[in-house]
């Protein structure tokens, strides 16, 4: 991927598409959806992530008209979807099974949403070819739909979903009946499809990973809540909370201790680092004295080598290497700092001259304030 | 290669068994003898023309026909719901329910008969042909819902709602969607249903009245040996018939599982 994420964020001003107020279901005593509230805004790439269960199918079925909600208001382009159903709504959905209809050919599949508009034969033919052409399937319309690979099932439901110039496009799970190689193929040629139609693409994925590559921004939701609304490099850099840090990638988390916090920073005591400050806007809410936790990626710490000079910025600790897992292109240490009992996790890009440190040795860590998350 | 030797034994005596008595159908329908026994004595037609100049025979065919069309439509009809109701949505006392719609399975015939012409008389309602046709629909509910349960079963829930999310209606995505892909499922079920009210004969002797349907009039033929030659002929006849329209049945289904792109998993031939 070589767009970031920043660049490709539409502008933080245009406007919410999907408005969500309060929103509320039940299943019977089971609270699936407990409050959401937050805006989904045009032409950007949105992303539910969670574990499954935590209310993100439910939410996304919400939206398509699907389900009904117990409590709250649903609005989409300004309209209340209050009572519209399915087929009434300005949104489609690509199925996680695909759900292509599989007595149609590729060309009716595609089509099948334009039969109410009862196009003359030749705008149809010449939209579907154009919607085939889009997802690349130029030259598909005549094959049975039954006998696609799995790849371009896909991308029938693509097509089929977008011929319709929906304004929402709901995505559930897309991409998880895919083998590795065709799913990360996929998750840039809907990253590049989005940008072209300029659709609002709403993603529903337990794939943490897959969330990051292809989302402008990413609600994170755990229990039937959102527990964070972030950009991907937000997400990762300044998780809200362990229970995020620990879904989004790998963090280690260290016991801390708050000693002053004000405006100008917080004084933490973090153990096997010692002290250190913390930027205030970490915590808008307000630090408070006493115990807390420290976390940090393994890719902002550095394990350094006899002729290593000290960096300027970083401050220094020692421990020993529990663990070494040679990758090629990546080391990665389990390390044991002087002082703490779980060894943390170390990531480090091979460069020429520099050596692989053994099980066993003796390791000295360099480490950066800023790298620092505090939860408080 | 000895090994399962006993096994093909078992199945030439197994099949020989099935179909020597099919087979001695035609054999009899062309000799020329009132007496149904070896050795034979000669070829003849005429107990096929015999056959075709029985009036009382032709009443007996023309009412099976109304029967049997009307309770494998009835059945099925009946069917589709119940197996639409029963995978799709959940309410009180289904399991219950289900149950009680498939009793008559195991019900004896007999036990039904009694029942149903006590209650019939009891209403006031006269034996004819609507009432044989009740009784069948009500034997030959159970096994349509049985197959239509498992055509329905088979059917992905987001392709409902896919056509439903493209626009169309509940009722247009029923027609368009849900239909075609259990159409070999209905097939089957209008089949059996035919079958099973073709040749039933228990209720049928209680609630016809005085209409005859083809069994009770092949069972009343027998009295009278001169006329077994005619029941041969029509055998015959039935036999084939069955042959043709399985087979019809067994194309349209493979078909269907072939455009629909399924795995083919049973079926009759």
């Amino acid at each position: 991927m070589t767009n970031s994420p920043a660049t490709a964020a539409p502008n933080a001003a245009s406007k919410p598409i999907i408005q969500l107020r309060g929103l509320q279901k039940y299943y019977g005593d089971y609270h699936a959806l407990r409050g959401i509230t937050t805006d989904i805004r045009e032409g950007e790439f949105f992303s539910l992530l969670g574990p499954s269960g935590c209310g993100k199918t439910t939410l996304l079925r919400c939206i398509a008209g699907f389900e009904d909600w117990s409590a709250g208001d649903l609005s989409i382009d300004g309209a209340n979807m209050e009572n519209v159903p399915a087929n009434k709504r300005p949104t489609n959905m690509v199925f996680q099974s695909y759900a292509i209809f599989p007595h149609l050919s590729v060309a009716e599949n595609v089509g099948f949403g334009l039969r109410r508009a009862r196009l003359p034969k030749e705008e149809l033919n010449k939209r579907v070819s154009e919607a085939l052409d889009m997802v690349g399937l130029g030259g598909y319309g005549k094959r049975a739909a039954h006998a696609l690979s799995g790849g371009q099932r896909q991308r029938v439901a693509l097509a089929r979903a977008l011929i319709l110039k929906p304004k929402v496009l709901l995505l559930d799970e897309p991409l998880s009946a895919l083998d590795k190689k065709m799913r990360e193929q996929m998750q840039s040629e809907l990253r590049r499809l989005q940008r072209q139609v300029g659709i609002t693409f709403i993603l529903v994925t337990h794939d943490q990973e897959e969330a990051l590559i292809m989302s402008d921004r990413i609600a994170v939701m755990f229990e039937g809540t959102i527990e964070q609304l972030a950009t991907p490099q937000q997400l990762y850099r300044r998780p809200v909370s362990r229970k995020v840090a620990e879904f989004i990638g790998i963090m280690n988390f260290l016991p801390a201790t708050v000693s002053r916090a004000d405006a100008t920073g917080i004084d933490v005591e973090v153990v096997g680092l010692g002290r250190a400050t913390i930027a205030a806007e970490q915590c808008p809410a307000g630090a408070k004295t006493g115990a807390a936790s420290v976390g940090f990626r393994p890719e902002t710490m550095t394990v350094l080598y006899d002729n290593d000079p000290v960096p300027a910025s970083g401050q220094i600790v020692t421990g020993t290497v529990a663990e070494v897992v040679y990758f090629g292109d990546m080391t990665y240490y389990d390390i044991k700092l002087d002082g703490v009992e779980k060894p943390i996790s170390i990531s480090m890009r091979n460069v020429v001259g520099r050596p692989v440190l053994e099980r066993g040795a003796h390791a000295r860590v360099s480490w950066d304030n800023g790298a620092l998350v505090l939860f408080c | 290669m000895n090994k399962g030797r006993g096994f093909r034994v078992y199945a030439f005596v197994y099949l020989a068994f099935l179909y020597a008595p099919i087979v001695l159908l035609p054999i009899f329908a062309f000799n020329d003898a009132t007496i149904v026994s070896f050795p034979l004595t000669g070829f003849t037609t005429k107990w096929f023309v015999q056959m075709w100049n029985n009036a009382a025979l032709g009443d007996a065919v023309r009412n099976s026909l109304i029967v049997a069309v009307s309770v494998s439509i009835l059945a099925t009809t009946l069917g589709v719901f119940a197996a639409r109701a029963t995978t799709r949505y959940r309410f009180p006392g289904q399991a219950g329910l289900l149950g009680m719609i498939m009793l008559p399975l195991v019900l004896p015939d007999i036990i039904i008969a009694v029942s149903l012409l006590v209650t019939i008389l009891q209403l006031g309602i006269s034996l004819t042909l609507k009432t044989i046709i009740l009784g069948h629909t009500l034997i030959a509910t159970p096994f349509t819902i049985a197959i239509l349960n498992s055509a329905f079963q088979s059917l992905d829930r987001s392709l409902e709602e896919a056509a439903y999310d493209l626009g169309e209606t509940k009722a247009s995505t029923f027609r368009l969607i849900i239909m075609p892909l259990v159409m070999p499922g209905i097939i089957s079920s209008l089949l059996i249903a035919f079958s099973i009210s073709l040749d039933e004969y228990i209720i049928a002797s209680f609630l016809g009245g005085t209409d005859n349907t083809l069994p009770l009039y092949i069972f009343s033929l027998f009295r009278f040996a001169n006329q077994v030659p005619t029941v041969m002929a029509l055998g015959t006849i039935l036999a084939v018939l069955s042959v043709v329209l399985l087979t019809i049945a067994e194309y349209f289904r493979r078909r269907g599982i072939a455009r629909a792109g399924g795995k083919d998993t049973g079926g009759f031939l």
